[in-house]
């Protein structure tokens, strides 16, 4: 009940966008089976949705700990990069896989020992990626893009399982994945502890480096599989435009779901939704048949929105307003102390 | 020597151990021509970095300034091509748009206590969003003036043009030193970026600067459009995609502490002109490939950040004993 409480805003926000582009075009909601698989709108929210939403996932613990990771769209590049060479160089597709996943895991580990044994500001210790990791899969690719025909790998990007794009699927067994791994286990609240207080976790006994080093591993392999999709989607290795600026928006997704920057308390299900606002708001003004121009401007307005309704300064203000109009002062308070636990 | 100054002094020392390295391979990095386009090529940058100097010295970050240089561009071309006003009264439009620009997130920042990243963010899509909105073409300028602009040079000995764009940038350079480190609105960005709550102790108003901070920011990446619509004759929603963290990196080679509170405006300058080096030297070579610029700037970022925290760390032992 007070993870549904929790996810609230962001689902009448999906669902407000949603009824906003279905009045401009009508077969927004229509899903059709064709040839065996689903097929209209909504599906391709979710497979398009699918890189921000895998980043999202890391990123929404990453954030947790106080920090951030901007290395991401750049780690998509490195790892399609890796997808594709080890795929034209007959590694085969398991090699292809397995190198992607270490290439993202060791981004991962070069972002978490700079942040948590260097003590870097994570801001700066993944810029260092971000400003050099296009010129890491430019070496790999060789500055070409490097193309491939292989259906095994191409199935990961364009294929589809029990009519669902495989993309869409990916996000979603990772993102169940790591929230049964998070709240199934005493991880997530340890991940909550070192944002809050990394110093007072570790006194208390939590081993807060290796906790962190392993929330970027986990942004790094997340990034890897979005690569992996990237790559198999277009099948070919783009260096330069591959996951550029993912990493903007996986933020925004993660913010937009009620994540505070400031680390503590995350939910990885509202990031999702707010990966899945970030496409539909993308998808829907080209359905709608707005100039795509709009999309930026409107993005910026969402956010200064939701910053708004964030801002720890105003915090003070919505509560007077939800006692005043709240009819139940006492019911109101009661929920929203049942939402902070 | 002061160890504050030990950054600006190993940024000094590398970019001239780097240019003796160019020189011994390529004598010609040193004739005047070089040093002429090394100035032109990166005025927008120079400009730029050191508002966002600023910006950081106070602890803050603004991710706008490269949406607000393609913005400007667009801007400048557009008014150019639709209203009959002179270039300098469109320069002077621009600069009052792009300075409220930067003074509203400054407010924003302060007024809803929101981390700098995520406002100016915001500000980076909807500066980029305007540009988009005015035109997706890239749209030349064909003004009298700007061919005035573009050829106004001072030739140097051996033949270097010292470009009017150029000394814009060193002009800028200077009046940053001085605002950063001469004035009382310095002395408060300084104090601030030690900690807002010390600042606010010390008496500094954390509004008022915290809004002063992202209008300088605001000016200066709006100057910096006008540069660069110069140097390029046209204006082009998707330029300068990224120049953002270009910036950010020359400054933190520049010394400049990321966490706010320490650096000096002059270290910036030199980090943008090495950055331009290492460009200059690749073009130089011609075997190089373009990409291994992106991976020795990231090098020369991480030798720095930890350059940096290794003295921080021996200036606390320092104090301890």
């Amino acid at each position: 009940m007070t993870a549904l409480l929790r996810i609230t805003p962001q689902l009448l926000t999906l669902a407000a966008l949603m009824a906003m582009v279905t009045l401009f075009f009508p077969g927004f909601l229509k899903i059709e089976f064709v040839d065996g698989r689903l097929v209209g709108p909504v599906m391709d929210i979710l497979k398009r949705g699918a890189p921000v939403g895998l980043l999202a996932v890391g990123m929404t613990l990453v954030i947790a700990t106080r920090g951030i990771d901007l290395s991401v769209g750049t780690v998509v590049a490195i790892t399609g990069a890796v997808t594709a060479w080890a795929i034209t160089n007959g590694y085969g597709l398991g090699g292809a896989l397995v190198l992607a996943l270490a290439a993202g895991a060791v981004a991962g580990i070069w972002n978490g020992c700079l942040v948590a044994i260097a003590g870097i500001q994570p801001i700066v210790a993944t810029l260092i990626l971000m400003t050099s990791g296009r010129g890491i899969a430019q070496l790999v690719t060789e500055g070409r893009i490097l193309t491939f025909s292989h259906d095994g790998l191409a199935f990961f990007g364009s294929g589809d399982l029990l009519g669902i794009p495989v993309p869409a699927l990916i996000w979603l067994a990772t993102a169940i994945g790591v929230t049964l791994l998070m709240r199934r286990t005493a991880l997530g609240l340890l991940v909550e502890a070192v944002g809050v207080n990394r110093a007072a976790s570790a006194l208390a006994g939590v081993n807060a480096t290796v906790l962190l080093i392993a929330v970027y591993v986990a942004s790094g392999l997340c990034a890897a599989l979005a690569g992996i999709i990237a790559t198999a989607d277009i099948r070919g290795a783009d260096a330069n435009n591959a996951g550029l600026w993912l990493e903007l928006d996986a933020i925004l997704a993660v913010v937009i779901g009620g994540n505070s920057l400031l680390g503590g308390r995350f939910s990885i299900a509202a990031a999702l939704l707010g990966a899945l606002i970030i496409q539909t708001i993308d998808t829907g003004i080209l359905l709608a048949g707005f100039p795509s121009e709009y999309n930026l401007v409107i993005k910026a307005a969402l956010v200064l929105v939701i910053l708004v309704l964030q801002s720890p300064n105003l915090a003070g203000h919505w509560y007077a307003l939800r006692r005043t109009f709240g009819r139940q002062p006492a019911a109101t308070t009661a929920t929203a102390k049942g939402a902070k636990q | 020597m002061n160890p504050r100054l030990y950054p600006l002094a190993a940024t000094i020392a590398i970019f001239l151990v780097a240019w003796v390295i160019c020189v011994l391979q390529f004598p010609y990095m040193l004739s005047t021509r070089v040093v002429g386009n090394l100035l032109t090529d990166n005025a927008y940058l120079g400009i730029v970095a050191v508002g966002m100097t600023i910006v950081i010295l106070s602890g803050g970050i603004d991710l706008s300034v490269g949406s607000v240089i393609a913005f400007a561009g667009v801007f400048i071309s557009v008014m150019l091509r639709d209203s009959g006003l002179h270039p300098l009264v469109v320069f002077a439009l621009l600069l009052v748009l792009t300075t409220a620009f930067g003074a509203a997130m400054g407010w924003l920042i302060h007024t809803l206590a929101m981390p700098p990243f995520i406002v100016t963010l915001a500000g980076m899509f909807l500066a980029r969003g305007l540009a988009y909105m005015l035109t997706i073409d890239s749209v030349p300028i064909n003004h009298g003036f700007y061919k005035f602009l573009n050829d106004a040079y001072w030739l140097m000995p051996g033949k270097g043009r010292l470009t009017l764009i150029g000394v814009v940038m060193l002009l800028t350079v200077a009046v940053g030193m001085v605002v950063a480190h001469r004035t009382k609105f310095g002395a408060s960005v300084l104090a601030l970026g030690g900690g807002e709550a010390t600042a606010r102790l010390m008496g500094v108003r954390v509004g008022a600067t915290t809004v002063a901070i992202y209008a300088f920011s605001g000016f200066m990446a709006g100057l910096a459009g006008i540069v660069f619509s110069i140097y390029t004759s046209s204006g082009y929603p998707l330029a300068t995609v990224g120049t953002e963290l270009t910036a950010i990196a020359a400054v933190v080679i520049g010394g400049t502490l990321l966490t706010g509170g320490a650096g000096f405006v002059f270290g910036t300058l030199i980090g943008v002109l090495t950055m331009g080096l290492i460009q200059t030297f690749i073009v130089f070579d011609g075997t190089l490939s373009s990409w291994w610029t992106k991976i020795i700037i990231g090098i020369l970022l991480l030798s720095f950040i930890l350059l940096q925290k290794g003295l921080m760390r021996l200036s606390t032992v320092g104090q301890r004993a």
